[in-house]
This record gives C-alpha cells, sequence and structure tokens, in this order.
C-alpha cells in the first residue's frame, strides 16, 4: 500500500486543522479560538486555522489553498457529523491533488456543541476530540474508491397512489419497474375515498385510471399480495426476495368475469368486506371492488370451505371457464435484482376504540372518517347514500376532528389531513343529506393551495364550527329534545361555556399512523424511524426523499402524514432520485472493506460464518481465509471476530483506532 | 392471606353501613383482615389542596404503620382500602414515593420524626379487585344463597378508583362492580355515567352545583329502569341518598331510589341480616323486592 496520494508527501506528516464556527451553532459552546490554538501545538501540525463556515465555498478553498502553499499532506477538519460533510471535505481535499482518505473529521457539532451546556467543558472536549483526530490522520494511507455498476431496475414497495405515481413516473423514462403491494389491489387509501379536497374531483375518476396504465405499461411488473420478505445487497445492486401469497386463483387466466363469485356455495355474503371497513359483506371468493388492479379475484383461505374445511362443492371452478381456481396454489418465493428501491407503505388510520368517551364501537352510529369514505361513495355499501347503521338517515352529524391527534395520551403531532378531509365530508354530508353538520375542531389548520377557500366556502355553506376538543359522546339526555340521541358534549371555547349538542350521526376525524409492521419493514430495508414508527428522511429539509441507506427513497405517508398532492409531489422526487442513480451507471463504494494479512492468517475459518454477506471464502490451497471486496460492506465483524489480528479493515486499522484513542485520552 | 384492614375515617361515621357490611361479606367469604393499628386519616382531597407536603406524610403514615404491622408474617402486604377517596390518596402517596425523589426524602424525614420508615412494601387494594380477581367470581356464586335475580342494579363507581389509576378496572368504563353483583344473580345497567362526578364535597360547598351533579346521575338510573345504586364509596353514597328531597324541591323532578353499598347487595345474596349489613341506616329504605327471589 503506498503512503500517499500524490507521491509528494512521503515524508512525516504535514497536517492542517480547520476549526468551523458552524455560525453560532459551535461557537456557542466551544470556544473556537482556543481550540485552534491549541491544535497548532499538537505533532505533525503545520497551519490550524478556524472559520465561519468551513463547508462554504471559501471554507474549502482556504483548505485547498493552504494544501499548495503549505505542501500539506494530511486534514483534519472539526464540524459537524461526517453524515453531514465528510463527503464535502474529501472532495476539497481531492481537489487539491490529495488523497481524499488523508482526510479526517471530527464532530464537535452533533457530539459537543449540541449537547454540552458548559462552554469550558465543551471547549475541553473539543480538544480532545481534535487531538484524538490529529493522530488518526498521520497514519491514514491513500485509499482508491471502486466504481461497481448500476442494475437499472427500480422496486417499488406499495402500490397506493405514492407507489403508482413513482412507479408511472420511472416506467415513462424507459426504465423497469417492479412494483410489490401486499393487498389484492393496488390503489391503497385513495381507492376508498369519494372525493379529494379541496377542488372535489372524484377520487376514482383520477385514480383509476393511472392503475389501469400501471397494468397496462410494459415496462411496470405488477405483483400485487405480495411482499418484500428479505433484502440483500447495495445500492445499485439489491438482491430482494419476494413471497408471492397463493391467492387459489391463476393471476394469469383469471380475467375478472366474477362468475365465480355468483357460484360460490355461500348464497350470502357474510364476511366482513374489509375494502368497505366492514360496512358490506364479501364472500369467500372476492375482488375488493369493481375497479381493482389487476381485476383479478381473490380466495380468502380462512373463510373458503374447501381451504378451511377441505370439504366444498367447488362450484367457483366449476362456474370458471377458465379454469383459473387453483386450490393447490403455493406461497411463491422469487428472487429479483433492483438498482434502487423505493418505499411507499403508506400509513394506516387511528383505532378510535383507544379513546372510549368517543363511543366507537359502544354506539352503532359513530363512525370513523374512513368508514363515513365509503357511505358517501357511490360504489359503497349504501351506493352513496347516506343510511345509518340503525338504517335511519341523520338530520344532525358531528364531526370531532384531531381523534387521535394532537392529544399526548395518544399521538402528539398533527396528522396534517384531517381538518381538510372532514371539511369535505362536512360538505359531501350536508350535499347528501341535508343534514345539519357540526364540526368540532382544536383550530383548523388548512395550509394548502385553495384550502382556506374552501374552508371559507364551508362556513358559507352554513356548516357549524364549534371551537373546543370534545369531552365526551354520551347517551344520557337531559331534555326531551335530546332522547334518542348521542349528545356532543364539548366546552365551546369562542362562547366560553360547555355545550351539548345532540346529534343523530358522530364522524370521528382520526388520525394517521404508522404501519404496524413499519419497524420491521424500516428493518429490512436497513432505513431508521422516528418514536411514532415514520420512516426517517435523510435530511428534514434537503434530502426528504433519501434514507440513510443509499438507493433506497420514500414516497408518500410512510415518512409522515401527507395529503394527496404532497404524497404525488414526494413520489415525483423519489422516482427523479432512483432515476438520477440508475442513469449515472454506477456507484462508488467505500473503500472501507476488509482485508486479510495472508502472513498472519492460520486459515482457522472463525471469520467466515460470522460474516453476515457471505463475502469470506477459504482458499484451500493457501489455507487463509479471502474477503470478496465487492461483496464486503465494511461492518468490521470479521476484524472483531479473528483470533490472531490478520482481519483488518481499511479506514478502520488497529493502529489507527488506537492511535485515535490514544489523542483523546492522553489530552484528558 | 391476611388483609390489612384501612376503613378510613368515614366508614366509622357516615359511611358506617359500608364498614358493617363489607366485614360481614368478607367473614362469610371467609377473607381474613386485622385493622391498621392507630391508622389516621388519609387525608383526602382537601388536605391535598392545602398543603401538599403534609398531606402526603398524613397518607404516608398509614402505609408505614401497616408495613411494620404487616413484615412480620414475611407475607407482602397488602392493605384493603374500601372508601374510594382513600384508596386514592393512598396510590398517591405511593407514586410521590416511587417517581419524586425530593418528595421521598421529605416523607422520609417526616415519618423519621415520627420512629417511622417505609420501604414501599405495600400494595393497596380495593375490595372489588379483591372479589373479583383474588376469590374470584365462582366462590361469590357459591355462597350465594339468596340470588338478586330480576334486581336491576345501576353500579355507580365513582371518579376515584379508576382515575387516574386504573390499576385493576377500565378507566371509562368500570366492570367490576357489575360483575359481582351479576355473579350473585342481580342485573346491571349497562349507562354511560358509572364514573361521571357526584358531585364530591361540592354538594357541601356549593349545593347548587353539587347538588345538580348528582340529580343527573339518579335520574338516568331511574330513567333506565335501575331498582337500586349500588355505590363503592361512603361520600357518593351520601351525596346521592341524602339530598333526594332538596332534589325534588330544587329541580322539580323526583328522583327517588335506594342507594346502597355494593356490599350491602352482596350481604343480601349471602343470607345475612339487615342488621349485620347496616341496612337500617339508610335514609331510603331498601328491600329486595319478592319478585326478585
Amino acid at each position: 500500500m503506498s503512503n500517499n496520494g500524490n507521491g509528494r508527501t512521503n515524508g512525516s506528516p504535514r497536517i492542517g486543522v480547520y476549526i468551523c464556527h458552524c455560525g453560532i451553532n459551535i461557537a456557542a459552546k466551544v470556544d473556537v479560538e482556543r481550540v485552534t490554538r491549541f491544535a497548532e501545538t499538537l505533532p505533525g501540525v503545520v497551519v490550524s486555522k478556524e472559520y465561519k463556515f468551513m463547508c462554504s465555498d471559501p471554507g474549502q478553498e482556504l483548505i485547498q489553498k493552504d494544501i499548495r502553499e503549505h505542501d500539506l499532506n494530511r486534514i483534519v477538519v472539526a464540524s459537524c457529523s461526517p453524515l453531514m460533510h465528510e463527503e464535502t471535505f474529501r472532495k476539497a481535499t481531492a481537489n487539491a491533488g490529495l488523497n481524499p482518505f488523508y482526510f479526517q473529521m471530527a464532530n464537535i457539532r452533533e457530539h459537543v456543541s449540541w449537547v454540552t451546556k458548559d462552554k469550558d467543558l465543551g471547549t475541553e472536549k473539543a480538544k480532545a476530540l481534535v487531538a484524538g483526530a490529529v493522530r488518526r490522520v498521520s497514519l491514514h494511507q491513500a485509499l482508491e474508491k471502486k466504481r461497481v455498476d448500476v442494475h437499472p431496475d427500480v422496486l417499488i414497495v406499495g402500490g397506493g397512489i405514492a407507489g403508482i405515481h413513482a412507479a408511472l413516473t420511472i416506467a415513462n423514462s424507459g426504465r423497469k419497474v417492479l412494483l410489490v403491494e401486499r393487498e389484492p389491489t393496488i390503489g391503497g387509501h385513495m381507492a376508498m375515498f369519494d372525493k379529494t379536497f379541496p377542488t372535489l374531483d372524484c377520487a376514482a375518476c383520477i385514480l383509476t385510471p393511472k392503475m389501469s396504465q400501471v397494468k397496462d405499461h410494459p415496462n411496470i411488473t405488477l405483483w400485487s399480495y405480495s411482499e418484500v420478505t428479505k433484502v440483500d445487497g447495495f445500492a445499485g445492486n439489491f438482491t430482494i426476495q419476494v413471497t408471492r401469497k397463493p391467492r387459489y386463483v391463476n393471476e394469469d387466466e383469471c380475467v375478472g368475469c366474477m362468475l365465480c363469485i355468483d357460484s360460490c356455495v355461500y348464497k350470502q355474503a357474510r364476511v366482513d368486506d374489509e375494502f368497505n371497513q366492514g360496512l358490506s359483506k364479501r364472500k369467500p371468493i372476492y375482488i375488493p371492488f369493481p375497479q381493482a388492479t389487476p381485476p383479478v379475484v381473490v380466495i380468502d383461505p380462512e373463510t373458503c370451505m374447501q381451504l378451511s374445511k377441505g370439504k366444498c362443492k367447488q362450484l367457483c371452478a366449476e362456474a370458471c371457464e377458465k379454469h383459473a381456481i387453483d386450490f393447490n396454489q403455493k406461497e411463491e418465493v422469487i428472487e429479483v435484482q433492483a438498482g434502487a428501491i423505493i418505499l411507499a407503505t403508506g400509513f394506516k388510520t387511528f383505532n378510535p376504540m383507544r379513546i372510549p368517551e368517543y363511543g366507537y364501537g359502544r354506539y352503532l352510529n359513530v363512525y370513523t372518517s374512513l368508514e363515513v369514505e365509503r357511505l358517501v361513495n357511490a360504489s359503497g355499501p349504501t351506493g352513496g347514500e347516506v343510511v345509518l347503521r340503525d338504517g335511519s338517515k341523520p338530520k344532525s352529524i358531528a364531526i370531532i376532528h384531531c381523534v387521535g391527534s394532537r392529544d399526548h395520551k395518544t399521538n402528539k403531532y398533527c396528522s396534517r389531513v384531517c381538518c381538510m378531509y372532514s371539511l369535505k365530508l362536512a360538505h359531501l354530508m350536508k350535499e347528501r343529506s341535508n343534514a345539519e353538520v357540526y364540526n368540532f375542531y382544536i383550530d383548523m389548520r388548512t395550509p394548502g393551495k385553495g384550502y382556506e377557500e374552501f374552508y371559507d366556502k364551508l362556513l358559507e355553506e352554513g356548516t357549524h364550527f364549534i371551537r373546543g376538543r370534545v369531552a365526551e359522546v354520551t347517551d344520557w339526555a337531559l331534555t326531551d329534545a335530546e332522547e334518542g340521541k348521542m349528545i356532543v358534549r364539548v366546552e365551546d371555547t369562542l362562547v366560553g361555556m360547555p355545550r351539548r349538542i345532540p346529534v343523530d350521526m358522530v364522524i370521528l376525524s382520526v388520525g394517521l399512523e404508522a404501519q404496524p409492521d413499519a419497524d420491521d419493514v424500516r428493518r429490512l430495508f436497513g432505513v431508521s424511524c422516528s418514536k411514532q414508527g415514520w420512516f426517517t428522511e435523510r435530511h428534514p429539509k434537503l434530502a426528504p426523499v433519501s434514507t440513510a441507506t443509499d438507493g433506497v427513497f420514500l414516497a408518500g405517508a410512510c415518512q409522515g402524514p401527507k395529503d394527496i398532492p404532497d404524497t404525488v409531489a414526494q413520489a415525483g422526487a423519489a422516482a427523479a432520485e432512483a432515476l438520477a442513480m440508475i442513469d449515472k451507471g454506477f456507484v462508488e463504494l467505500e473503500p472501507n472493506t476488509a482485508f486479510i494479512d495472508e502472513e498472519v492468517c492460520s486459515g482457522c475459518k472463525s471469520c467466515i460464518p460470522m460474516c453476515p454477506y457471505t463475502a469470506i471464502k477459504r482458499d484451500d490451497e493457501k489455507k487463509v481465509a479471502v474477503i470478496n471486496e465487492a461483496l464486503c460492506k465494511g461492518c468490521g465483524t470479521c476484524v472483531a471476530t479473528c483470533p490472531s489480528g490478520a482481519a483488518q479493515q481499511n479506514l478502520f486499522l488497529d493502529e489507527q483506532i488506537y492511535e485515535e484513542i490514544e489523542g483523546v485520552l492522553n489530552y484528558v | 392471606m391476611t388483609y390489612l384492614y384501612y376503613p378510613g375515617c368515614s366508614l366509622k361515621g357516615t359511611g358506617k353501613a359500608y364498614d358493617e357490611s363489607l366485614l360481614a361479606v368478607m367473614k362469610k367469604l371467609g377473607v381474613e383482615q386485622q385493622e391498621i393499628d392507630d391508622w389516621n386519616c388519609c387525608g383526602a382531597t382537601a388536605y391535598m389542596a392545602v398543603d401538599q407536603d403534609r398531606a402526603y406524610a398524613l397518607a404516608s403514615r398509614n402505609l408505614a404503620l401497616a408495613e411494620a404491622q404487616g413484615r412480620p408474617n414475611g407475607k407482602p402486604v397488602e392493605v384493603l382500602t374500601p372508601c374510594n377517596a382513600c384508596y386514592l390518596v393512598l396510590l398517591k402517596a405511593q407514586k410521590r414515593l416511587e417517581e419524586d425523589a425530593l418528595g421521598k426524602r421529605k416523607l422520609a424525614g417526616a415519618l423519621e420524626s415520627a420512629g417511622l420508615n417505609y420501604e414501599g412494601k405495600v400494595s393497596v387494594r380495593h375490595p372489588l379487585d379483591i372479589f373479583v380477581n383474588e376469590l374470584g367470581l365462582d366462590a361469590l356464586k357459591e355462597k350465594t344463597v339468596n340470588p338478586l335475580n330480576g334486581l336491576k342494579v345501576a353500579c355507580y363507581y365513582g371518579c376515584q378508583i379508576v382515575r387516574p389509576y386504573s390499576t385493576f378496572d377500565d378507566q371509562y368504563d368500570p366492570v367490576a362492580m357489575d360483575q359481582v353483583l351479576e355473579a350473585m344473580g342481580a342485573e346491571t345497567l349497562k349507562w354511560p355515567l358509572k364514573t361521571r362526578c357526584c358531585g364530591g364535597s361540592m354538594t357541601g360547598t356549593i349545593p347548587e352545583v353539587g347538588m345538580r351533579l348528582s340529580f343527573i346521575i339518579l335520574k338516568e338510573a331511574k330513567k333506565r329502569g335501575a331498582d337500586v345504586i349500588a355505590t363503592a364509596c361512603p361520600l357518593c353514597q351520601f351525596n346521592l341518598e341524602c339530598y333526594q328531597n332538596e332534589m325534588r324541591e330544587e329541580f322539580g323532578e323526583a328522583v327517588d331510589i335506594p342507594v346502597v353499598y355494593f356490599s350491602q347487595l352482596m350481604g343480601k345474596a349471602m343470607g345475612l341480616s339487615d342488621r349485620e349489613l347496616g341496612m337500617q341506616r339508610l335514609f331510603v329504605p331498601f328491600a329486595v323486592p319478592a319478585a326478585s327471589k
């Protein structure tokens, strides 16, 4: 291994140290001047400077100028997290002709100034970290990044409007997409909605054409009723295992004529219809809704006589002219390759049983907002007519906002979409039932194009707005007028008194929550998530669709509550990011891979089973372990496992780490 | 298991019938109890509002006494606390000892000056909790000789046994009392006011507000066809029972309905005499209707 990258600085280290103020982010809790003067005294340091913003152009030029003028061969920058700007400074180092790995970063922002109250203590800690970085960088070696070709296909997980939009964008650019959806159909929540705010255009009219485009697009492969069960590899070269659940219907043969459903031995539909939120029943063989994509029926093995009891006349199979029904269908596990992955796994709605005061599950005519979407939908269980569970038509309706949002007992965050969809439902309910509609809100949140105007329109339509968080929905009447009604008890904070509003129907505007298995999914794809389960973007402002894992992008509500316009915008952005990566054609891999010192290796094989990426094999002739650099991800497990110290890792050589530790400890 | 019995002041005064009936029922069920020696007032909510430190010290003294008295058996110390206010205050004191280091030091100092020490080994139990979760409903069925068949009971829990600490039952729709009385043959009411405020001490201080709160509960129970209201709290029982005449005058509507302790109904089902159950102490007389036997 050569000692450096430019052949110029073979001799002893000539180190430049640069301490960043980061405005006052660092300077408020670290005496930058003192750290800079301290660094000057460290062995090998030739220059030590401070600057307001090291990452800015002038900051980078400062480093480059010094490299040339002072013949520097090692650079240390003490600033923010390497996650933020390591790449920036490596590039700056390289632009001045040095190998970029002659660079080391000391994190004195996230690790010091942001977590320290006392400025003296902060300064001392910053000095220790700088001392460690200076001693470490002295032992750095020149390394080369490896280029690896990128697989041109994209995997999209989740077939709601986010996944659909991203898939079409990528497919239209000529790239191939595999869209994996775990439900029998794509469409997600949007397919359940009646109309969309604020324009009131019909959700189905704008969504179903896109669904059929997905089905027909030559560049899109759609696997519904399927789940990703394993992910291997790295940006540009993922190997993904997809498990296709048996739907007991041959997808290639079924034409969606639904004759099988009519002929099922169950004459009456008895199973709660998931798509209609349980407001209607379906049979064991069913299609979620008429425009389901793919238009293929599915058999629910738990309620199907043949599949659950092993005994049935199988009238459905008889009725199918295409012989598409196959009770012996088995789960299928398929491995696919992709260069980039977009996660668009969406959300679930809050379960209002967690707030018993609101009576959901106790009073028949308390509904969730999603149930009402189906209730007012022309293709819903009542054909769009507002008829309640008890068969009556409501004359008065309460819409309770923030159910499971902005609530310290359930979710503290605002779900962002509920104010607007509550307004939409208020409009639709008034239009369809002519009932008096009362909105109970904490405050109205209507930022968005045309949103505030929509709120105004509702005010003019005569919908009642009562400001106050509802205490309870109950059925004890105080007056004759309240008899037989549900009573919404609330403190009206505008009037300044408690009120009781008797109504026939209550709609709970339930908030958005992360999918219950968000934690499993994030582990699978190596992304992180917030405490609430929302997937975390790489940077909240500047990298909103990237994740900490290169090549994995986010779209839609899996990243946080979002309405349809924002979801579609984000899906477009995720598609663009994925395309940018793929069209570049290659990715550069960090050279922090492990290697084996063949002189030392005894061939004991301890490291081989430990490697999570099966990157290690044994050369039986030489009797030593061999690491495949292309597969190695630099996790360091083999290095820690090796009993003889033969396994080492670039950028994390034992002596480099010891030197850094000693630098920190000696100072302390 | 011998429970350490902490009656609190109400059960020795206005709530005497609760004390009598509960002890009689427990005896019949074979539940052993021993009163805490030299127990004092729990402080209730009133003292808490005046001086928190002293109120907590007052409550903790009972915990410390119970621990000292119960530990020598080598078994966990369980304090049986029938009064809802006492139950809440003791739990609150325990919570403070667990969560507030400064509060704990203050309390330790106060106890020490009285020659006491509390290690936190006491668990505070409500009789409903014991009947449902320790004894079990089957044991109650077994001891039932005069099932309360046909008797429609509105179980009224009051606010304090489930809020803010729902230690053994649902916070909004508790069921323990319903389960106990159903096991003994009664029919219980499904109603939304099980834990709604009875007015508390407001009935004494601002009667027009307090009485209205009690009135709402009585009216709703009556409207839903209850024969009797069963309570688990001496203050609730007092508020609901003793102002029925005033309410009729104030609100122009009769809400006369007997209000008893759940333990009195249990005793009736177990064949105990009215005397043993303190039935003669009721202002609104109650007898299990002949039809319901």
